[in-house]
């Protein structure tokens, strides 16, 4: 499979890919890692005239303790997630649910902030972005903003990002050893979720349940009340709107999330 | 464009468009046939090469984005004759191939593992092919050629990774450990059971 023709820049500098950017705006996509963009070039279901690589700004590829968060930048790739022992010791659950991404080549490549800036609904890593609470910076040609994950996600492969802004750092507070769990429900190896639940500090991040990445808002007001682990992973699905697929039914989903939830709850508090 | 991209240590160059894959560059314009294509869906790891040491799928890359960089394929890792790299020689030791065609990407798939983690246990090793699909199924003599490839014994560590308990979980909680190469202590238990139920 082939992509259709386009044209490639590989600037040096974040301020030249975001000089390209506003000059071309929505007719121009953004390569990080690739490994969600290529793959439907390929199926040409996307023909950007111009493919703007960031891929290699190693000023996008950190990782800082800054007072109570661990900024991420956007260019920080799974492999660096699952390996790193600042995230081990910060921000744990994101070590883990970076391990389940794929597999170890497509950790090599994929992007953190790809990986959220393609707000796909069953990736891993935007569901466990969204349950850490944590804050995404976008840079542009109006400078940089501050948008909360909770706001982030917007529809499908949507995301509060305008045509000219760049996803550049991930902040996440940083919960050290405080309770965290990923249950991610496949039936093949390296598949994608079926239904994924992360869970850190009492708030639930639910993969594959609707359109975006969802909290279990019902669940977080039960535990927040002091209901027990099994009253509050009954209402998991509150508020969801599964998809129906190959995989399953909605109602699939709606039990899967329910008893994932439970599961993790439970292995978050142990 | 062009792009100069250094491949098993020799300087290559070509004048391609941004769209050409790495795979087909390696495959079509070096003329380096190893690196094999199957599924072309970022799924199956036959196109696996290292880029700059790491392993990664020719098939998800351009070469574009590879540009000024250093990709090792099959053929770069053996120089001729029988001085076959340990990865490849233990893969031919212990049988580690039906048909052939996961091969080269399985072989760059546990260098690139083996760099990362020089002594994995079984379990380490099926995780770190988990990107490499071998569709006669040869995944069990894959496992021992890779622990061979690491100086260990894959007699010695097939068995003490069940009993140390990295399989015993399955990721959705179901089976004990995957099935046939090993017996549980309680499957032993049953086993002697039912023979006395024979002899009875």
């Amino acid at each position: 499979m082939i992509p259709v023709g386009f044209a490639y820049e590989r600037p040096d500098t974040l301020e030249g890919a975001l000089a390209l950017l506003a000059e071309h705006g929505e007719d121009a996509k953004v390569l990080a890692g690739g490994h969600s963009l290529l793959p439907v070039m390929k199926l040409r279901l996307a023909a950007p005239e111009l493919v703007i690589d960031i891929g290699r700004l190693s000023e996008l590829r950190y990782l800082r303790v800054e007072g109570d968060e661990l900024a991420i930048g956007a260019g920080s790739r799974h492999h660096d997630l699952e390996t790193l022992d600042v995230v081990a010791a910060e921000a744990p659950l994101l070590a883990a649910v970076a391990r389940t991404v794929g597999d170890p080549q497509v950790r090599h490549r994929g992007t953190l902030g790809g990986s959220l800036a393609h707000a796909d609904p069953a990736s891993d890593l935007p569901a466990a972005i969204l349950a850490t609470g944590g804050t995404i910076v976008l840079r542009g040609p109006r400078g940089e903003r501050r948008v909360p994950i909770t706001e982030f996600f917007t529809g499908l492969f949507s995301t509060a990002a305008e045509p000219d802004e760049l996803v550049v750092e991930v902040r996440v507070p940083r919960t050290g050893s405080s309770g965290w769990a990923y249950e991610k429900f496949t039936r093949r190896a390296n598949d994608w979720a079926i239904v994924g639940v992360a869970v850190v500090d009492g708030r639930v991040g639910l993969v594959n349940m609707g359109s975006t990445p969802l909290r279990a808002s019902a669940t977080e007001a039960a535990l927040a009340d002091g209901a027990s682990t099994a009253a509050a992973a009954a209402l998991a699905d509150q508020g969801t709107d599964p998809p129906a697929d190959l995989a399953g039914t909605p109602a699939y989903r709606r039990h899967l999330v329910r008893v994932l939830t439970r599961r993790a709850l439970t292995s978050a508090t142990r | 464009m062009k792009v100069e991209i250094t491949v098993n240590g020799a300087d290559t160059s070509a004048d391609v468009e941004p769209r050409l894959l790495l795979a087909h560059y390696l495959r079509d314009v070096v003329g380096l046939k190893a690196t094999n294509i199957g599924c072309d869906t970022t799924s199956c790891g036959a196109c696996t090469v290292l880029l700059d040491g790491e392993s990664v799928k020719s098939c998800t890359l351009l070469a574009a984005q590879v540009d000024g960089q250093s990709v090792t394929t099959m053929e770069g890792l053996s120089s001729e004759g029988d001085d076959l790299h340990p990865v490849p020689a233990a893969f031919r030791t212990e049988h580690g191939l039906q048909c052939g065609f996961c091969t080269p990407g399985m072989v760059m798939a546990a260098v690139g593992l083996l760099a990362e983690n020089p002594k994995p246990t079984e379990r380490e090793i099926r995780e770190g092919l988990e990107g490499n699909l071998c569709r006669c199924t040869g995944y069990h003599n894959i496992v021992r050629a890779v622990i061979a490839a690491s100086g260990q014994d894959p007699d010695t560590v097939q068995g003490a990774a069940i009993h140390q308990g990295h399989a015993e979980v399955a990721p959705a909680g179901g089976v004990q450990a995957a099935p046939g190469f090993s017996v549980s202590s309680a499957a032993h238990a049953s086993a002697a059971t039912s023979t006395e139920g024979n002899a009875a």
